[in-house]
């Protein structure tokens, strides 16, 4: 075997490289992954990408917020402290509501922003995996696992026929650490 | 993603005939990546100034006390909460372009949201300033938070308006900042890709390990929705609640039922303002026309008349039930204001936000980049004078003829407010040179489907309707970036 880990296809166009994706799953070629400067649509049917779970997850990080505003209203503003404020009754629902309402939002962004930071691994300082410095930029880089798919003049030349730029074969998995 | 066409009546929103992604990359970043030029020196400078202004004034304001302010004991808040409703209302424009927009699947949002929700955290920060500066012993502003303290077991009024605002300005502050933070990542990462050295570690740091791969594309996308959806109810409850501060209070003048609808729409109406003084500049310094085109002012422009025109009606179904409702002091306080030693103040707002944004009717108005601009700033005077009419001239006539007083400023307020001005353009100057003013990636998005090139390529391939092109290329023509001789052998 050859040291090399990885073949890159480099697109300039999103469009050849949908097209590029569909050879190589033709060929039965796995994709390791698809690093592009912006999001493209559909691609995640291709490759076979579950849909999202951050929504209900959301949801429920709303829910969370909603329930936490109102005990924190109730217990301190009706169990523990009353208030008597012109004769008016301590629990006063309608009041309560702007409170509850905001703090829905902001468990609901926090949550969802968090988990969507920890699910895909985004923290400050994490050393970036970058495969092709221009994926980034205006290239969309097609990753294949050199090791597991044998044949690498056939995927070199299904990625040209498909509109590659250019195909690099790396002997590192990312370019990013030197 | 591209396997259809736009249709060639939609007006293009990328002008240019080469532009590539490489060439987006470049033109967005080249204020990033290259040393500023004199005119960014000019107003970083004149904006420091403003900001160390504000500083003394704030600094003096602290240690003497908000005696130092003109406020007497009928006009108890003056220059202090105009200034505050005055800079939420411009942060909400950013928002309302980026969550609003969104929802409403507006594509032109994409090249001006990103310097519109920079432009809203700023002001949030402006308006945040006011609220501590005007609390008299700022170290204890931690009181307005529901904390467990040593006071006996007292908690927070919840019913009170003022905490709800704590709770509404907070949030807005803080979810807004995630939403243009997340929205960063993928650029903070294509400068992290062209730098070198300290700067790449520098951005390497703050890109938070971004790579675009599918998934967190994917994710991305779903959650820039999902903060959209949650984000549009919180902006119209933001400013709900900060006229709540005024409506749910008793004062003639303030106790209005149609308070938040119509704060809310002041809010949108100098928040594009707002986003129109600076792009408009910004555009022309940075060389942006291709991205920001004649097409995205005249659609702000359109924002403005229509709010501007609810903000009108607002302002006459105030003063129609001020009188119908037949309550004398109502009715008073709103005769005063328009006839009353601030009629002046008045008839200000009702010029700059009622009348002169009618202009915006005329094309030539609203297609002339100086008559928007001047228009934007006269907005954003006029808003300014709203906010200072309902809260001044409705407490200066208290209820006993005897207190009646008028509210001076003294330099302190005036300094607090133009320093505060100087904050906000520091802030955004330092923003143009460190962090990309379009969203790249959102902007390469509009490239194969609604920029000018692709719509000249269908037209090229000569299946369209020869009247869809003739009106195609008529719309061409109030833009200053198009080449319009290329169009006229079509």
């Amino acid at each position: 075997m050859s040291n090399i880990k990885y073949i890159l296809g480099s697109f300039g166009d999103p469009d050849e490289m949908m097209h590029g994706i569909e050879k190589l799953q033709e060929n039965n070629i796995k994709i390791h992954d698809v690093y592009t400067p912006m999001p493209i649509h559909g691609i995640e049917a291709k490759l076979g990408i579950k849909r999202s779970r951050l929504d209900i997850l959301a949801f429920f990080c709303g829910i969370t917020g909603t329930i936490s505003a109102f005990a924190l209203i109730y217990l301190t503003s009706v169990v523990d402290w009353r208030h008597n404020i012109g004769g008016k009754p301590a629990f006063a629902l309608p009041d309560f509501i702007p409170i509850m309402f905001e703090v829905t939002i902001l468990f609901c962004a926090f949550g969802l922003v968090g988990s969507y930071y920890a699910s895909t691994h985004l923290f400050p300082g994490r050393a970036p995996r970058v495969m092709d410095l221009r994926a980034t930029d205006d290239r969309f880089i097609i990753a294949v696992d050199a090791q597991e798919n044998g044949d690498h003049s056939k995927i070199d030349g299904l990625l040209k026929e498909a509109g590659a730029i250019e195909v690099k074969h790396n002997e590192r998995k990312y370019i990013s650490y030197e | 993603m591209s396997g259809h066409n736009e249709s060639i009546l939609r007006e293009p929103l990328i002008t240019g005939n080469d532009i590539t992604y490489a060439k987006i990359t470049d033109d967005i970043l080249m204020p990033v990546e290259n040393k500023p030029n004199r005119a960014w020196w000019i107003g970083f400078i004149v904006s420091l100034m403003g900001a160390t202004l504000w500083l003394v004034a704030v600094s003096y304001t602290f240690w003497n006390g908000i005696g130092a302010w003109g406020l007497n004991k009928t006009v108890g808040w003056a220059w202090d909460i105009t200034g505050f409703v005055w800079w939420v209302g411009i942060g909400h424009a950013g928002t309302l372009i980026s969550a609003v927009l969104l929802l409403f699947r507006q594509n032109w949002r994409n090249s001006i949201n990103r310097s519109a929700e920079a432009m809203t955290i700023f002001a949030v920060i402006c308006a945040a300033t006011y609220v501590v500066s005007h609390m008299g012993r700022p170290w204890l502003a931690y009181w307005v938070l529901p904390l467990p303290n040593q006071f006996g077991s007292l908690w927070v009024n919840f019913n009170s308006p003022l905490v709800w605002d704590m709770f509404a300005i907070s949030t807005y502050f803080s979810v807004s900042l995630l939403f243009w933070y997340t929205g960063l990542l993928p650029d903070i990462a294509t400068i992290r890709d062209r730098a070198t050295g300290l700067r790449r570690r520098i951005y390497s740091i703050f890109s938070f390990g971004w790579s675009g791969n599918v998934k967190t594309w994917q994710r991305f996308e779903t959650v820039s929705l999902i903060l959209a959806g949650i984000s549009t109810p919180l902006v119209l409850s933001v400013h709900t609640i900060v006229s709540m501060d005024f409506a749910t209070s008793v004062i003639p003048g303030w106790h209005t039922t149609i308070f938040p609808p119509y704060f809310v729409a002041g809010a949108i109406f100098s928040g594009f303002a707002m986003v129109l003084t600076l792009l408009l500049v910004a555009r022309k310094v940075l060389g942006l026309e291709n991205y920001i085109t004649m097409f995205h002012i005249e659609s702000m422009n359109k924002i403005i008349i229509l709010t501007g025109s609810i903000v009108g009606v607002a302002y006459i179904t105030e003063f129609f039930i001020a009188w119908y409702s037949g309550s004398e002091y109502e009715a008073y306080a709103f005769i005063n204001r328009s006839t009353g030693p601030y009629w002046w103040a008045y008839w200000m707002m009702m010029t700059c936000n009622v009348i002169s944004p009618q202009l915006l009717w005329f094309k030539k108005i609203r297609l002339s980049i100086p008559a928007t601009w001047i228009l934007s700033i006269v907005v954003n005077i006029g808003m300014w004078f709203e906010r200072f009419v309902i809260i001044v001239t409705s407490l200066h006539r208290d209820y006993l003829p005897s207190s009646w007083a008028m509210f001076y400023p003294t330099w302190v307020d005036v300094s607090v407010f133009v320093g505060s001005i100087g904050v906000f353009f520091t802030l955004f100057l330092l923003f143009l040179r460190v962090l990309p003013s379009i969203a790249i990636a959102e902007v390469k998005l509009l490239l194969k489907t609604s920029s000018e090139q692709a719509k000249l390529a269908q037209i090229k391939e000569g299946h369209l309707d020869k009247v869809h092109v003739k009106e195609y290329v008529e719309s061409l023509e109030k833009f200053d970036s198009v080449k319009q001789e290329e169009y006229a052998k079509i």
